[in-house]
């Protein structure tokens, strides 16, 4: 079985471009059959994998996880046909192909490690099979929780932004806000947001407001930092030259210091942006009754492992996405920084 | 040229300025920069300003752009009194300083917007693009520029406001030799079109001769003014020109850099 795959490997090799001339003619060019082949082939590798080693699990379960390798197979079929015609699909099957054969067949290796030689202890350790099956079964409540999640991560991310992004501009401005503002937020600030779920519990009026406040104040520390210290560092000769053209504080604020700070607010923002992720599912796991931090631990008290698995695949997707949502964003403003226009 | 509101020149006085800064090696004492600084420029004059770096060239024009302010004297622009930074007075650094998050086009509209005048004056941003050659690149970023195109926006974002006075500190310091003498004429060609009043540091004998009306010459600790010499070669200046090169020797002469300067070598 595992001789099937080899043939395809070294012409994965053979296919990375060397220069930009033999790049420009492999665009052209069709994807090399191997490669074509490359994903039906791990599908067919790991689901027969799964056949050999699953004589005695649920047929149930085999069922779900055949019809997803008879997907993935009909769907790169298909895509491996379409590519003939399509460049900009050929490109990206070009670039994403070696990733999506390796994933395949790590699930396959996870199948062999858990349902087939049971090296990992059950029940923590369930199998793809069993996994899948609870992701389908279960859809209804892991997209509900997906969907409290989100609700609750965007509201205190962007609470959380728009106080620091106030807070950072007024300390990185102001050298008397900065006097008073500095010192609580170097001693308050590092503290774990998570730390204040006590309090939090205590004070807010609904566990959901003190889960969207902590998130809140997890992003607002990185974010007042960064963009304290992007505005303060303004180069003082944009500001001169600012004022020599007429400009006023409004103009020099905002026109000025901010957009010089952007490089260094969105630094504050992924930082945010990861510790929001944190602090989300430690604060659903405790106090709120819906989310998916709340779905890890409901499964987990049901020593339900199969479902904390489909959760932390959904949570990957989830969070993964967000984070490439920022970088785009982040592309989008910072045009004047990478190069994109060139001339 | 038509679309161009006229520029009103005005005359630049200095009247017995003084600076100090704290020491650096010792924050009690301060060590004078300015030593009672006077001069005076008529309006649609175009003024040299030369001396060794550290003489307070720099801290000179600051007083004047009223980024800094001086410890007695005063600053005079026409009849007026300045005490800060206004748009009747452009500065361009030797650092061409565009803001890098803007394109060029936007760099060139800065002081409109900052003065709120964008939406009356927005033709006349398409016609300093083309006075300075760069109806093309409105839309590039600052960092896609070679140094003379960057020097040229920042030109052309002081011009835009019509200041009276352009004070121009070292402005082509950062160029090579061919694209120098070619901003040298822009900005003569600049100056010419619109009469404004220039102040034009420099630490280039050869580049203060090429363009001013008058020459002059700085002296160091404290900063004051040595020699003020009438430059009255004719417009187009050659820079081969017997003439130039006597006004030049004479210059390194009151430098003391004339005559029998010492070998190289010397055994």
């Amino acid at each position: 079985m595992s001789r099937a795959v080899s043939p395809s490997s070294p012409s994965l090799v053979e296919s990375r471009p060397e220069s930009n001339a033999s790049q420009a003619i492999e665009r052209r060019s069709a994807l090399p059959w191997p490669m074509q082949l490359a994903v039906p082939v791990a599908a067919l590798v790991t689901f027969g994998i799964h056949l050999l080693i699953s004589s005695n699990a649920p047929p149930l379960e085999t069922h779900s996880y055949m019809l997803l390798f008879w997907e993935i197979l009909g769907v790169s079929i298909v895509l491996a046909i379409a590519q003939s015609f399509w460049t900009a699909l050929r490109q990206w099957m070009r670039h994403m192909w070696p990733i999506f054969t390796a994933a395949i067949l790590l699930i396959g290796f996870w199948d062999v490690i858990t349902l087939g030689f049971h090296l990992l202890p059950l029940p923590y350790f369930p199998g793809p099979a069993v996994v899948l099956r609870s992701l389908i079964s279960d859809r209804a409540l892991l997209l509900d929780s997906t969907w409290h999640s989100l609700v609750l991560l965007l509201s205190g991310y962007t609470l959380g932004v728009i106080v620091g992004l106030v807070s950072g501009v007024c300390i990185g401005w102001s050298t008397s806000v900065r006097y008073w503002g500095m010192p609580l937020l170097k001693v308050v600030g590092p503290i774990p947001a998570t730390a204040w779920i006590p309090l939090a519990m205590v004070v807010a009026p609904s566990a959901i407001v003190s889960a969207a406040g902590l998130v809140a104040l997890a992003v607002w520390f990185p974010v007042t930092m960064l963009t304290a210290s992007g505005i303060s560092n303004t180069r003082a000769s944009y500001l001169d030259v600012a004022r020599t053209l007429g400009a006023g504080r409004g103009y020099l604020i905002f026109r000025v210091a901010i957009p010089a700070a952007v490089p260094n607010i969105f630094i504050g923002l992924f930082m945010g942006l990861g510790a929001s992720f944190l602090t989300l599912v430690v604060a659903e796991s405790v106090g709120v009754k819906s989310g998916l931090g709340w779905y890890v631990s409901w499964a987990q008290g049901w020593a339900e492992y199969a479902k904390v698995f489909a959760a932390l695949i959904i949570m990957a997707g989830f969070f993964s996405t967000l984070m490439t949502l920022l970088f785009k964003i982040r592309d989008r403003m910072l045009v004047w920084q990478k190069g994109v226009i060139k001339w | 040229m038509v679309a161009l509101a006229e520029t009103e020149a005005s005359s630049l006085g200095v009247h017995g300025v003084s600076k100090s800064f704290p020491a650096p090696d010792d924050p009690f004492t301060r060590r004078q920069a300015l030593g009672n600084i006077s001069l005076s420029i008529a309006a649609g004059e175009l003024v040299s300003l030369i001396g060794p770096s550290g003489c307070g060239k720099s801290t000179l024009l600051r007083l004047i752009a009223g980024l800094d302010f001086a410890d007695s004297g005063e600053v005079l622009i026409g009849s007026e009194r300045i005490n800060e930074p206004g748009a009747e007075r452009g500065l361009v650094f030797q650092d061409p300083n565009l803001f890098p998050w803007l394109t060029v086009r936007r760099n060139i509209e800065a002081g409109l917007v900052a003065r709120g005048v964008l939406r009356e004056k927005r033709n006349e941003v398409d016609e300093f693009m083309r006075l300075v050659g760069l109806e093309a690149f409105g839309d590039a970023y600052p960092h896609h520029l070679s140094g003379g195109m960057a020097q040229r926006v920042a030109l052309a974002r002081a011009l835009i406001i019509h200041p009276k006075v352009l004070l121009l500190d070292e402005p082509l310091g950062a160029l090579d030799a061919f694209t120098r003498m070619r901003m040298q004429d822009e900005v003569l060609r600049l100056w010419q079109t619109h009469r404004t009043t220039i102040l034009f540091v420099t630490h280039d004998i050869d580049e203060a001769i090429y363009m001013s009306d008058r020459i002059m010459i700085m002296t160091q600790s404290p900063g004051r003014i040595d020699q003020t010499i009438a430059n009255t070669l004719a417009r187009p200046r050659d820079r081969s020109s017997p003439e130039f090169l006597r006004l030049r020797g004479n210059i390194l002469e009151l430098l003391h850099f004339a005559g029998n300067a010492p070998a190289a070598n010397g055994t």
